[in-house]
């Protein structure tokens, strides 16, 4: 035995083995963090069970708890003995954190509790659980649901009561909301066109009453309308407000929730399987669809999403141009010697240069000095507020086109230098010019790559954040960048963007703890979004290398 | 062109094209390379002007129109009008441009009464005084109202009385007051006056406003100040109204403690300020009136501040001089925004000079007189000088004295510092902060949080590669390299968010299992070879070569799940409970949750793929004929590895690990979610930093475009390109000749 460990050992097999390691680590590394976040990031929309359970307190004091158990953790009976609790023999203890909800009557959603001391844990059926517009969850059980502040239904009729009611007056807020923001918005912003369109007629030095007198008429046409909209408004307030429930919580204290207020509400013990499923989809649904509440910490990251796909989008058409003439001529029609050589590993550089410099730049290149100035020769009548000379969507795509602008570069430069040298002299042989077999041949074969290269763009520019952060993001935009307003798509607008939710609600939200599920799922989402680009990729380039083999032989 | 006429025609019409499309490529592509030098220039473009050296320029001058000895000179805001302060008791308002009169107003002093002394309280509120023959004192302000009547800007000057128009009596004695200083503020107002018998009157008003009426009172406390008798020359009153300076001409200097009214005031000091046998012969505070500046007979201007001592003792420190005026100093006069000033000496020369980056920007030649009186604007963009016989008005331009290579790279002496030290501190919300750019702890910080990534990644990535790229079968090595490849494009936000949201709360909670880990794993591993070899071949021959690390797979889950789970068990037994107090206990360490080992996680992580990535393709392609020529001879896969193989790709792993460094130094978002960002400067594992990238990300959005702070920022971002752009550029380098000596074998 001892003699094969001295063999072995001097073999150099330990290495080998060790370094073996190193790869079983990085894909552990890998594969856990893609599953942590799938698994977070999943059941985030999951209804959990709610429990209803006697708690020992510190104090010896005991009291009911409701709530979900958001997430358990293991720690030494030292630190609970810290707190005041009275343990003995145990060594460690298991922790929830519960999630109680009712911040609006207990000040704090979550709470700390050990294992232990938690008894008569049962489930009940009609626990039920409002989701709300504010203040979070609220858990307890339905007592009475009340149309203008009289009981009309009581115990388990309430229940069947309530969900109508509840239909109703979703219905209701969809209706206030689209007047709000379509309509209204809509008005808003033709106000503000007139607004602007004055100024500049006062600006020009325009002396003439006429198209001061139409620009008049147009905004009282326009109050006008929004006279009506605003008294549309308050029949559609007066009638939501209508209705509430009243619902006992667990101190037995009984609280009285307008559903106005009230996105869903549900009995998650009484749900089965499949109920459960129908929820999680409904969840989904919401998140991927709906505009964010609560400070972005709750409903759905649509905006988010929205910005991040018009950003790439509007980033694609400028960057794919530039990149492409730019290999182009790198590789076709520059004349191939130290210069080029150079050029070409400052390009290659510029990949790896941060992405905070670009942003740098950004800022002050083209949101001071491109915006400012053009600020100045276009919208004086804005002045002082900026129209360009702030950070917007316009911006955030160039820095960033300017940021993958290397990735389009080497890709299809790679692609280009990949053509077999024979496919162009035929072409040039059989009398084409070199436009005509630059056009007709060698792009169209070198297009895979072009495409490699614009995915890979577009994968890096949607996980980008700290340029964006200086040059066009923010954590809530009241308006998205595209809309039905005359000329539709703004581009000088600020945009939400996923990688800056992330940021955003995982950092600067004042409830980390509730947040934390919808950063995971949002973290889910774009990653997903980025793998499948990058995998796209991937598979583009190897179909690539395959075509050219057979070309070559 | 459905059917061309002439085939002539449309070759000459084909030939242009092409030549269009290769002017219009050539020009395309030339724009697109320009616009990525665009960058670098643009970057540089606007860090430039901070290096630019300050400029005077002499408006006019005009001869004084004296009425009487004059006591102050002052400018308003826009440096449009001037002001002046007679010992008649009258003040005059003229145009700073050619000196014409706009305004005489005559101070309403008692009859019989004649002016003795003068003093200035905060430069920024106006406030000014006159100790009078007949121990009264009175307290006016100059104001600048401004209008816009015809969309035409209106400056009207005006004099007004706070305390009211009936002086103040101070002296009891009814004596002469003949040295004064004051400082006024909204709750309160304290005097210093010197009588002929050099008794130093203290008083003291308290504001005290009754509830029913709209009266205002004030209660008055007078103190005398146990002074030593000497002949005082100047009398300093800081604007918290706290400490008092006195100083005689042969400069010795007590520094009086005041704050504490029911009381004597306590004398903190006394020190000479003035060595050998120059003169004292100018004394005033910089703005915020923690420094004091002294200017001597020799023409050195000292800067002097409080530190705190043992015991929390004040002591008056010399901190720096500054020597560029050759003859006595005969005025001092501090800007109002920044901790810069201007001097004037005996030979006619102004000089303009920044305490913080200790900086002489100019010395200016103004006349062949020695210049007595500065009036500089509150912008400290125009400046009033007057001789004996003429007013000079002068322009600055000094947009950014606080850069200099010292202050940006060097230790510097800040005030109420107890030594020089790196500080970055870029902004408060008072306007008589002292900013602190040193970028020295930002660079500090982004070496250390790439030092720690690259502690973790390189092991990983290096050896990774290794075995990925010679060892493993062909068939791993396709899923495996992807999977690693992968981790490259996921968004550094998210590894960022887990860092510090999910992995900084685990490693501060089970840090016993985390360094554990770094024990058990590499033993682990090496005893699950061991295991391996000894079992019965028959086993270990279904298993075929190259497979490794699938089987360690599990190993490495089993190793992991038995550090984390040792750990409390580690933490009640070794640390007694909790690792964080017995760390600061019984080590001094402080621990903060989000540190550099959690960011060098993270970013180890985010840095692994690149660097994996390409040592895996330098050594995948070292060819083939050379491993093979050494195993023939003898050597062991390992050996063969070690002396042949590695050597060979040496040059690609370094140009690897630059890239990976590179990119560790630019990193963003790792750094700002995973650290507290506190630019602290110490390696510590256990403490967090700031980097100059996190830093830009944090600061730039709140800096005014144009300052000081936003071209510093800039220049951060300069240096940040150049550490990466230099990194890429050795590496690349690096890659290519590795290319060409590829080629040759």
């Amino acid at each position: 035995m001892r003699q094969h460990t001295v063999k072995w050992l001097k073999s150099g097999d330990p290495w080998i083995w060790l370094n073996a390691g190193a790869v079983s680590i990085s894909l552990i590394m890998v594969l856990g963090l893609l599953l942590l976040i799938l698994v977070r990031g999943m059941g985030y929309f999951w209804p959990s069970d709610v429990l209803d359970a006697k708690y020992r307190q510190a104090n010896g004091e005991v009291i009911r708890l409701i709530g979900e158990i958001d997430s358990k953790e293991i720690i030494p009976a030292a630190n609970a003995r810290d707190n005041g609790y009275d343990i003995k023999g145990e060594e460690e203890l298991v922790r929830y954190l519960m999630k109680v909800g009712n911040r609006d009557v207990y000040g704090n959603d979550f709470k700390l509790v050990l294992k232990i001391f938690l008894t008569d844990i049962t489930y009940p059926e009609d626990l039920i659980a409002v989701e709300r517009r504010e203040w979070g969850n609220a858990y307890g059980y339905l007592k009475a649901v009340k149309e203008n502040g009289k009981v009309v239904a009581e115990g388990k009729a309430a229940q069947q009561e309530l969900a109508a009611r509840i239909e109703r007056a979703v219905v209701l807020f969809k209706q206030i909301r689209d007047i709000q923001k379509h309509d209204i918005g809509a008005i808003n912003y033709q106000l503000e066109r007139l607004r602007l369109k004055k100024r500049r007629l006062e600006l020009d030095g325009v002396k003439d009453p006429a198209p001061y007198a139409a620009i008049e008429k147009q905004r009282q046409a326009i109050q006008k309308e929004y006279e009506q909209h605003r008294k549309q408004m308050a029949v559609l307030s007066e009638r939501i407000r209508r209705d509430s429930m009243q619902i006992e919580t667990m101190t037995g204290q009984m609280v009285e929730i307008p559903l106005q207020k009230v996105v869903r509400a549900y009995y998650p013990n009484a749900m089965g399987v499949w109920g459960k499923l129908g929820f999680y989809v409904s969840k989904l649904w919401e998140f991927v669809s709906d505009e964010p509440r609560e400070a972005n910490t709750e409903g759905g990251i649509f905006p988010a999403i929205f910005g991040t796909v018009l950003m790439v989008m509007i980033m694609s058409v400028i960057v794919t141009p530039l990149g492409v003439v730019a290999a182009v001529y790198l590789r076709e029609y520059a004349k191939q010697g130290l210069v080029i050589r150079l050029i070409r590993i400052a390009v290659n550089n510029l990949a790896g240069v941060p992405s905070i410099v670009y942003g740098v730049f950004g800022l002050g290149f083209f949101v001071y000095f491109l915006g400012g100035n053009i600020d100045a020769l276009f919208f004086p009548e804005a002045q002082p507020a900026p129209t360009f000379g702030t950070p917007g969507i316009l911006w955030s795509s160039l820095t960033l086109a300017l940021l993958t602008l290397p990735v389009v570069i080497v890709a299809t430069e790679e692609g280009l230098a990949r053509i077999p040298r024979a496919v162009r002299e035929g072409s040039l042989a059989l009398g084409a010019s070199k436009l005509e077999t630059l056009w007709r041949i060698v792009l169209p074969m070198a297009s895979p790559a072009m495409m490699t290269g614009l995915i890979l763009a577009v994968a890096r520019a949607a996980g980008e954040v700290a340029p964006l952060m200086l040059v066009g993001v923010v954590k809530m935009a009241p308006t998205l960048p595209l809309d039905g307003n005359f000329p539709y798509l703004h581009v000088e607008r600020k945009f939400m963007h996923l990688g800056f939710h992330i940021y955003d609600v995982g950092f600067q939200s004042p409830n980390v703890e509730a947040a934390r599920p919808l950063v995971y799922a949002t973290s889910l989402l774009l990653i997903l979004v980025i793998v499948v680009l990058n995998l796209a990729a991937i598979h583009i380039r190897n179909n690539l290398r395959e075509k050219y083999r057979s070309l070559e032989h | 062109m459905s059917q061309p006429a002439n085939p002539q025609l449309l070759l000459r019409w084909r030939m242009l094209k092409d030549r269009l499309a290769r002017y219009a490529v050539t020009l395309g592509g030339l724009g697109v390379i320009a616009a990525i030098v665009l960058i670098f220039v643009y970057l540089v473009f606007v860090v430039l002007p901070m290096f630019k050296p300050a400029e005077t320029h002499k408006i006019s001058s005009y001869p004084l129109q004296q009425q009487s000895q004059t006591l102050y000179l002052a400018m308003e805001e826009q440096g449009e009008i001037g002001m002046q302060v007679f010992r008649s008791g009258v003040l005059r308002f003229f145009r700073t441009e050619d000196g014409a009169t706009l305004k005489e107003v005559a101070l309403p002093l008692p009859a019989g009464v004649k002016v003795m002394s003068f003093a200035e309280a905060d430069p920024a509120s106006g406030v000014l005084a006159m100790g009078l023959s007949n121990g009264q004192v009175l307290v006016f302000k100059h104001v600048y109202h401004v209008t816009y009547p015809n969309d035409q800007r209106l400056i009207t000057p005006a004099v007004e009385f706070p305390l009211g128009e009936a002086p103040l009596k101070v002296d009891e004695d009814e004596l002469p007051l003949l040295k004064l200083a004051l400082q006024l503020d909204e709750e309160q107002l304290t005097l210093a006056a010197v009588t002929p018998d050099q008794r130093i009157i203290l008083q003291h008003l308290a504001k005290e406003e009754s509830l029913l009426e709209d009266e205002v009172s004030w209660q008055a406390t007078t103190l005398l100040v146990p002074h030593p008798r000497d002949e005082v020359k100047y009398l300093l009153l800081d604007k918290q109204q706290r400490d008092l300076f006195v100083a005689t001409a042969n400069g010795e200097l007590s520094f009086y403690d005041i704050s504490d009214w029911e009381e004597e005031p306590a004398l903190v000091q006394h020190l000479p300020l003035i060595e050998g046998r120059q003169q004292l012969t100018s004394l005033t505070f910089l703005i915020g009136d923690i420094s004091l500046l002294v200017g001597s007979s020799d023409g050195t201007i000292a800067q002097w501040f409080p530190v705190r001592g043992e015991g929390g003792k004040r002591v008056l420190t010399h901190i720096r001089d500054f020597d560029d005026l050759k003859t006595q100093v005969n005025a001092i006069v501090p800007e109002q925004q920044r901790k810069g000033f201007i001097a004037v000496d005996a030979s006619g020369k102004m000089g303009v000079f920044h305490s913080t980056s200790h900086r002489t920007l100019i010395v200016e030649p103004v006349s062949s007189q020695a210049i007595r009186h500065i009036g500089l604007s509150p912008r400290a963009d125009a400046v009033l000088l007057q001789d004996s016989e003429r007013i000079y008005f002068y322009r600055i331009e000094n947009e950014y004295p606080e850069i200099s290579w010292s202050s940006l790279w060097g230790k510097v002496w800040y005030e109420s510092y107890p030594q020089p030290d790196y500080i970055w501190q870029s902004s408060s919300s008072s306007n008589d902060f002292e900013p602190k750019l040193s970028l020295v702890p930002l660079s500090y910080g982004t070496l250390k949080a790439a030092f720690y990534a690259m502690l973790i990644a390189i092991p990983l990535s290096i050896m990774g590669a290794i075995f990925t790229a010679h060892f493993m079968s062909s068939r791993m090595r396709q899923m495996v390299k992807p999977t690693i490849e992968i981790m490259e494009a996921l968004p550094t936000v998210i590894l960022g968010f887990l860092a510090g949201l999910w992995l900084a709360p685990f490693v501060e909670s089970h840090l016993p299992g985390i360094f554990s880990l770094l024990i058990l794993m590499p033993l682990g591993l090496l005893f699950a070879a061991w295991t391996w070899s000894v079992l019965p071949s028959a086993i270990r021959h279904r298993v075929p070569d190259g497979w490794e690390a699938a089987l360690l797979i599990p190993v490495v889950i089993i190793i992991g799940y038995v550090s984390v789970s040792l750990s409390p068990v580690l933490e009640t037994h070794l640390f007694g409970g909790d690792v964080r107090i017995w760390l600061s206990h019984e080590l001094g360490i402080e621990y903060d949750q989000r540190n550099a080992l959690v960011v060098g996680l993270a970013m180890g992580f985010a840095v692994i793929p690149t660097i994996f990535s390409i040592t895996e393709d330098a050594i995948f392609a070292v060819p083939k004929h050379l491993v093979q020529g050494s195993l023939a001879l003898g050597a062991t896969p390992w050996q063969t590895m070690m002396r042949v193989v590695l050597l060979t790709a040496s040059p690609g792993i370094f140009s690897a690990v630059m890239i990976g460094l590179g990119r560790a130094v630019g990193e963003t978002m790792i750094v700002l979610m995973a650290t507290g960002n506190t630019p602290v400067m110490d390696f510590s594992v256990f403490e967090g930093m700031r980097t100059l990238s996190a830093n830009i990300a944090v600061e730039i959005p709140e800096s005014e475009v144009g300052s000081t702070h936003y071209r510093v920022l800039f220049l951060a971002a300069v240096v940040l390109f150049m550490f990466t752009f230099i990194f890429n550029t050795a590496a690349e380098m690096v890659r290519q000749r590795l290319r060409k000596r590829y080629g040759n074998l």
